[in-house]
Order: C-alpha cells, then sequence, then structure tokens
C-alpha cells in the first residue's frame, strides 16, 4: 500500500500541492483526475520523489521513500509519461532493457524479459526488438513506454496521461490493455489524467484534485452519487451522470436469474452498453451471456433504470 | 560511383601522390616560377611537413575539446549554471582574440616551436565546441530526460548514456569546425618555427615564388576538404540511428 501523509509541495509561496493525504490501495489501479494546474502531475511526482515534497511524506509498504537515495527508490517503480520519452538513440530491446540494466540483471534474464514484454504488448520481437522508437507509431511507442516502466517487474507503476497523445480508438484499446496487464501482473497503479471518462472507466478509485487540494477520494459511483463537493459534481458532469452511473456495472454483475427471449449481451457489457442494445432493438429484456455462451441471466429495463438512479 | 565519391577519391589520390612524389608534379608548377627557380619545395620533405601540421591540429583539437566539452558539461549542470556567462567569455575571447596576436604573446613565455602554435590553436577551436556542446546537452529533448530520471539513472548516467549521445552528432560537427578552421590557421606557425605547410608558403613569399605559395596553400586547402569531408561521413553514421 502507498500511503501518502499530508504531503504539500510549495513554489515560493504558492502550494502546488496542498497538504494531500490518501492512502491507495495494492494491486488495484488509482486514478488522480484533475484539471491542469491542479497539482495532479506534482502529487505523482512526489511518490517517486522526481519532485521532492516541500512537507508530508509517502510510505510504501510501510517504508518511508526518503530512507533510500532517489534513483535506487525510482528503480523500483515503474515510470510512464505522456510523450514516453523513449530513448531515440536505443532500439525498442534495449529501451525495455533499461531498468534490468542499471539493476545489474545477467544478460540472459534481460533477453528474456525483453521477449516476454514484447509478446505481452503485442510486439513482435523478430520486427521490433531491433527496431528505433521513431520507426514505430504512436501506439506502439506508448506500449514500449509501458513495458520500459514493468520490465523490472515493479510493484508500483506510476503514469502521467499515458494515454494522452493516443487517438480516441487506439486509446480504447490501450486503456483495456492496461486493465489486462494490471489484471496479469498484480500492479498497483497510479494513473494521473485530466479525463473523468478515462478515470472511471480504468480506476478502482479516483482522486479528484482542484487548486492543489484533494477534493474528494472514492470509488468513481460514490464521486457520483455522493459528491463531496460542487466542484466535484461540476467535473463529472451532472447531466449524464445516471448514464455515467451505469457505465460503471457490468450486466454480469446485476443480472437477473432466469432466460430472455430478448437479444444476448456479454456479461462483461456495461449496463450503459446494454441500455443502448435495447434502445436500438426496442426489446425490454436482454439474455446475459458469459464468454463460453451459457446463459448468465436476464436483465430488463426497469432493473437498469434502477441501477441509473443515485 | 557517385559523382562525390569520384571527387573524394581524385582529391585524396593527388594529394597523397603529390606529398609522397612531389617531383613528378615539377612541369604543373614549372609556369608559376622565373628565373630557373626550383617549382617544388626543396627545403624539406613536404610529406614530413603536412603530417606534423596535421599532427599539431589534432593534438590542439584534442585539447580543445577535452576542456570544451567538460565546460559544456559544466554549465549545463545544475551546479554549474552560474558558470556559463564566465565560460562563455573565456572561449568568446580565444576566438576573438587573434592567433597571430596569441603567437606573439606566447612566444616570450614558452619559446619558439610547437608550443606557441598549440596554445594558439587550442584557444581558437574552443568557440564551435564549446557551443555545440552547450546547445546539444540542452535541446536533449525534456520527456527523455524525465523518463531516465524516472527509470532510476544517477545523474552521471543520464550524462553518459542518454545526454552525451544525444548531443554527439552536434558535438562532431563543433569538433569539425574546429579541426578545419584550424587546419587553415595552423600555418601561421611557421611564424613561430613550428613544423608545418606554412614554412613553404613564406618560403615562396620570401623568394617571390608563387609555386611555393601555392603548393602550401593547395595542400592545406585539401587537407581541410578531406579533413571536413571525412568527419561529416563520420557524424551521419554516428546520428544514423537518431531522427534528425
Amino acid at each position: 500500500m502507498i500511503r501518502v501523509e499530508g504531503l504539500t509541495k510549495r513554489y515560493g509561496v504558492a502550494a502546488v500541492v496542498d497538504d494531500v493525504s490518501l492512502d491507495i490501495e495494492r494491486n488495484s489501479i488509482t486514478v488522480i483526475v484533475g484539471t491542469s494546474g491542479s497539482g495532479k502531475s506534482t502529487l505523482l511526482r512526489m511518490i517517486n520523489r522526481l519532485v521532492e515534497p516541500s512537507s508530508g511524506r509517502v510510505l510504501i509498504d510501510g517504508a518511508d521513500t526518503r530512507d533510500e537515495p532517489a534513483y535506487l527508490l525510482r528503480r523500483r517503480i515503474g515510470y510512464v509519461i505522456q510523450g514516453y520519452g523513449l530513448f531515440p538513440h536505443r532500439t525498442v530491446a534495449e529501451n525495455v532493457a533499461t531498468v534490468p540494466r542499471l539493476l545489474r540483471w545477467d544478460e540472459r534474464r534481460i533477453r528474456e524479459r525483453v521477449q516476454q514484454l514484447l509478446t505481452v504488448f503485442e510486439l513482435d520481437p523478430q520486427a521490433y526488438a531491433d527496431a528505433f522508437p521513431h520507426q514505430l507509431s504512436g501506439g506502439q511507442q506508448q506500449r514500449v513506454g509501458v513495458a520500459r516502466a514493468l520490465a523490472a517487474e515493479p510493484t508500483v507503476l506510476l503514469m502521467d496521461e499515458p494515454f494522452g497523445a493516443l487517438d480516441p480508438i487506439i486509446r480504447t484499446k490501450a486503456q483495456d490493455d492496461l486493465l489486462d496487464i494490471q489484471r496479469r501482473f498484480g500492479t498497483t497503479i497510479v494513473l494521473v489524467t485530466h479525463d473523468m471518462d478515462e478515470a472511471f472507466r480504468l480506476g478502482a478509485r479516483v482522486a479528484v484534485m482542484s487548486g492543489g487540494r484533494l477534493l474528494q477520494y472514492d470509488r468513481p459511483a460514490t464521486l457520483l452519487t455522493r459528491p463531496a463537493d460542487p466542484l466535484v459534481t461540476r467535473m463529472t458532469g451532472r447531466a449524464d451522470r445516471a448514464i455515467k452511473l451505469l457505465s460503471l456495472t457490468t450486466a454480469g454483475e446485476v443480472a437477473l436469474p432466469g432466460g430472455s427471449d430478448g437479444p444476448a449481451v456479454a456479461a462483461s457489457a456495461s449496463l450503459r452498453e446494454v441500455l443502448s442494445q435495447l434502445l436500438w432493438c426496442g426489446a425490454d429484456s436482454v439474455r446475459v451471456v458469459g464468454e463460453d455462451g451459457g446463459t448468465r441471466g436476464h436483465l430488463t429495463v426497469a432493473v437498469i433504470l434502477a441501477h441509473g438512479r443515485g | 560511383m557517385s559523382l562525390a565519391n569520384v571527387l573524394r577519391f581524385t582529391a585524396l589520390a593527388l594529394l597523397i601522390a603529390f606529398l609522397l612524389f612531389p617531383q613528378s608534379f615539377a612541369p604543373v608548377f614549372a609556369p608559376l616560377t622565373q628565373y630557373g627557380a626550383p617549382p617544388i619545395y626543396d627545403q624539406g620533405n613536404l610529406l614530413s611537413l603536412a603530417l606534423s601540421q596535421l599532427g599539431t591540429v589534432c593534438v590542439a583539437a584534442a585539447a580543445s575539446t577535452l576542456v570544451a566539452c567538460g565546460l559544456g558539461i559544466l554549465v549545463t549542470r545544475p551546479s554549474g549554471a552560474e558558470f556559463l556567462p564566465l565560460s562563455r567569455t573565456l572561449v568568446n575571447i580565444g576566438q576573438t582574440f587573434p592567433p597571430v596576436a596569441v603567437l606573439a604573446v606566447a612566444v616570450p613565455l614558452v619559446g619558439f616551436g610547437e608550443k606557441p602554435t598549440l596554445i594558439a590553436l587550442f584557444a581558437y577551436g574552443l568557440l564551435p565546441i564549446f557551443e555545440n556542446t552547450v546547445t546539444g546537452l540542452r535541446t536533449c529533448p525534456p520527456e527523455v530526460l524525465e523518463a531516465a530520471d524516472g527509470m532510476g539513472m544517477s545523474s552521471l548516467q543520464r550524462l553518459w548514456s542518454v545526454e552525451l549521445p544525444l548531443a554527439t552528432p552536434l558535438i562532431l560537427e563543433g569538433i569539425r569546425l574546429s579541426l578545419v578552421i584550424n587546419v587553415g590557421t595552423a600555418t601561421l606557425g611557421s611564424t613561430v618555427a613550428a613544423k608545418g605547410l606554412g614554412e613553404v608558403i613564406i618560403a615562396g613569399l620570401l623568394s617571390n615564388n608563387n609555386a611555393f605559395i601555392l603548393q602550401g596553400g593547395l595542400v592545406t586547402g585539401l587537407m581541410a576538404i578531406l579533413l571536413y569531408d571525412a568527419l561529416v561521413a563520420l557524424e551521419r553514421r554516428v546520428s544514423r540511428s537518431t531522427p534528425d
């Protein structure tokens, strides 16, 4: 667990981050969301000490991050930034091998790890290991950036607007991939974004920041149903909050027993998608099917609408 | 073979042939002489003069590179930033102070020969290397540097494995400029008894022998052009892996 205690960063008299405390759960994705200038990136960068706090402290699994030199701390924490910052003079494989090399892993272990990660990130090692970053597409560069951050098997991964430079279609895919990666490696991920939809989509818990202060830190559904601050309501969007709420629940989670002769939807689909499907077909109910194709239950319009009520 | 390569090899072959067998070029230079003066420089070995001039230039460039790169690295570190104006002034003085004047000042201090020439060339060659090192290090993409820090590189590791490799093409360009300028400037060294092709030119001036002047000038010029060309090729090789 990462515990942030009274973290403050002042430049001159202005506090960019003002007395922020939060506990980040292990093995989950926590999203810090806010407008530009809200201090969200500074907060993230204080976790790996790219920015040194003016006061307060960060504990990772109980140990104060100031107990060791900053560069050693950072080798244990993955870090991904918006522009990816791939080393242009190094090949993809060399980029991914950066931290293992710093940690002096033996060459064979490094080679195996690079192969494994490139495969996980759908970059055929044969074709891409020896390519240079400028030969890759934006989406590929982004994946190399994440692969590089995960190379030394860090338990914590910090991501600063990692999908900001991607076009919408690739971004959705990259977000799905990140959810997969998180499940696969069990990494504790802290992600900064200004995009509330992205925060809701990825975050198990979401921290909303404004003007250097932490406005609310809760599960996405709670941010919608019980916003602690008018600003939170404004940022999450008042007009479509019911729809947002629906997008946080999957059909499988709330399916009622029994089948239906309506259209079939995947258990992993969100209620928002199911509702859209119902509207489109003019049906009253859907049959929820699992990945194996077996019926897992059914859902009706009324049930879905009930879930959209705050 | 491209035209550029044809020219390149012709120039190199001509230079080598002339330095090894100067007498065989006598008919070419004979029309430039008067009263039966020798058409080819005969008071020393042209090859050894050319080599010693090249040697002097290389030693001076090595020293300039070491000092200018060192200074460039120092003033781009946070702890050394305040030395930037001072360093810039110093290397600028090295460039604006005419090499001839440096020679005049240096001779009483270190005597005649190679030493004053080395000092003059060293001072003259600092500026391009220094400025290019500073520019190269300062224009490293900020997100690349942030990634290097974020990965846990120490500042020395970052400098060595990220900043310097990225700045290398520009640094090499600075070294090339400095070398090429100094190949020509080094002929001045002959006024203070350094071995070099300036000797040939001075001998030509003293005896009113245009052939000597031309020989000294041509050999120097060809060396500068070929050196320039070779270094450009080297820079291309080095920067091939990095975009623009």
